[in-house]
């Protein structure tokens, strides 16, 4: 069985506390970044594309029974780092628990300016999106 | 050569630590920091001065009115207008453009021509867009070549009987590039054009004298020349100042007003509805001082030592591309790194203490013209240093290899 959300979290949390600095903390998200499965050019389309001033990111969703699934990509290879972590944490969930969820793990973990309006790279505008698509399906489902 | 250790020491901010690292601020194309002499004038005003300008008649208001004017004129000798009613002041270079372009959408007839470059700032695009909209006119682009230098060629071309207005940015925020105003502006003339110059990123690097450009309205703003945020300036030539419509309304710009008819103050005035930034005004005054005092060419052979130092390093980086290499340029410096998100490289280089600016700079237009999403950019103010440069380069160099 999938770990519950807020077990995940706290699984991330407790990998970042081994990093000693923000180099080690960066190499691993570069690294994720680079796991993240590739969208082909031809499918990142424009109603995909969230835009940021500062780096693009295109997400898609679907749903297989009652979970929902995230797939995501970015040109830019540290914002796909984070990217995978928030995929790690609300992909293959119930759309109901996504809606209701608490994301604590960003702020814990020193990642929290990236998701600063400031940034405008598109990572907040994902977050809401990625809530607000489960929220959607989850009134379907009532 | 000026006294870099000297200067640094005037400036609060320098000395910040941003990410357990000493700052290293090369983010100076979007604004300059201040030094310790603007910062006390802003905080003198509020202390000892704080009153409405052009209205009261107690002691503090004709204080602060004296100190306001004064600036004007600080203003006039700094860009060597002819006189202080050609000196406009708005809340920065977009609102002065905006309001020449505000005025032009009853200037220009069906059909007229407004020149503009392939290598402007959103600010000095979107206003002429709807002014040609409004007045049914044509905004036509001028390209900018593959080293980033304008193409005179095509602007020559493009220059006809039509042509009412050229408005072209002095110093490309994005490639560095000093075009030659001089040249443009008696060729613009010859076919009876009006030239209007966005002057925010050179007027606290290079010298700027209006009457030896002879430009007709030159944009600019103070928080680019070592000054606070929320003060511009519109130079305008005052006979076709006069001739514009006034931009804004309200107080401080009328004469007399009744129900029936209302007419406008006197040049700048004109210009100038409501409350301005009075402190912002009057600290600009202390900049000017500040820019002066080291002298503009000082200032400008130092940024030039440091445009030519941080090329050559940079140039040593493999796979690094330099977008904007004119022999004419300031210190701006825009690159990328064969397939690296430059977006990567500042989130980096923030790590380390190093501020630079990264994405499209407002020339969405400028970037699809190289096909490209962005560049990381390293601008230069007069405080910077060649260690700052080594630094930087250790930093990019640090990120490459953590990024590939």
């Amino acid at each position: 069985m999938k770990k519950s959300i807020s077990m995940i979290q706290s699984d991330i949390i407790s990998e970042f506390s081994m990093f000693d600095d923000w180099t080690e903390k960066y190499e691993y998200l570069i690294e994720l970044g680079k796991s993240v499965p590739k969208i082909k050019d031809d499918e990142k389309k424009d109603e995909n594309l969230i835009k940021g001033c500062q780096s693009r990111v295109w997400l898609f969703v679907e749903k297989k029974e009652d979970y929902i699934i995230y797939t995501a990509d970015s040109d830019a290879i540290i914002t796909k780092g984070i990217i995978a972590l928030l995929i790690r944490v609300f992909s293959y969930q119930k759309a109901e628990d996504i809606a209701n969820s608490n994301l604590h793990f960003i702020d814990k973990i020193g990642l929290k300016e990236h998701l600063s309006i400031t940034r405008a790279n598109g990572m907040l505008s994902m977050l809401k999106q990625m809530k607000m698509y489960a929220i959607a399906l989850s009134k379907t489902q009532k | 050569m000026i006294n870099t250790q000297e200067i640094r020491k005037q400036f609060p901010i320098i000395n910040l630590n941003i990410n357990r690292s000493n700052l290293i601020y090369f983010d100076n194309g979007a604004t300059t920091q201040n030094p310790q002499n603007v910062i006390d004038t802003e905080k003198e005003y509020y202390e000892k001065m704080n009153a409405n300008v052009h209205r009261g008649a107690h002691f503090l208001s004709s204080h602060a009115t004296e100190k306001f004017e004064e600036s004007r004129k600080s203003v006039q000798s700094f860009i060597n207008a002819k006189s202080v009613k050609e000196i406009v002041f708005t809340k920065g270079t977009t609102e002065s453009i905006n309001l020449v372009a505000n005025g032009f959408r009853s200037i220009l007839k069906k059909d007229d021509e407004v020149l503009i470059t392939e290598m402007e700032h959103h600010s000095n695009i979107v206003p002429w867009q709807i002014c040609c909209k409004y007045a049914g006119a044509k905004l036509r682009v001028v390209p900018v070549k593959e080293n980033g230098d304008l193409d005179m060629v095509s602007l020559k071309s493009m220059l006809n009987n039509k042509t009412k207005l050229v408005a072209l940015t002095h110093i490309s925020n994005a490639l560095g590039t000093i075009n030659p105003i001089e040249d443009i502006c008696k060729l613009s003339h010859s076919f009876g054009a009006k030239i209007l110059i966005d002057g925010a990123q050179a007027i606290s690097h290079i010298k700027v004298d209006v009457q030896k450009l002879n430009v007709d309205f030159y944009c600019f703003s103070s928080h680019k020349m070592y000054g606070s945020t929320g003060v511009g300036v519109l130079y305008g030539k005052e006979e076709l100042l006069n001739d514009l419509p006034p931009y804004q309304s309200g107080g401080e710009m009328i004469k007399d007003v009744s129900f029936e008819k209302t007419t406008y103050a006197d040049l700048p005035y004109k210009f100038e509805a409501g409350t301005p930034n009075i402190a912002g005004v009057i600290s600009l005054k202390s900049s000017i001082d500040f820019i002066c005092k080291i002298g503009i060419d000082n200032i400008k052979n130092h940024e030039n030592t440091l445009l030519n130092y941080a090329t050559l390093e940079l140039k040593k980086i493999k796979d690094l591309q330099i977008l904007g290499t004119s022999k004419n340029k300031s210190g701006i410096i825009s690159f990328n790194i064969n397939s690296l998100h430059a977006y990567d490289i500042g989130v980096l280089l923030d790590k380390m203490g190093i501020a630079i600016r990264t994405g499209h700079h407002c020339a969405q237009p400028l970037m699809k013209r190289f096909n490209i999403a962005g560049t990381a950019r390293i601008s230069f103010a007069v405080y910077n240093t060649k260690d700052e440069i080594e630094k930087c380069i250790a930093a990019i160099k640090k990120s490459k290899k953590m990024l590939l």
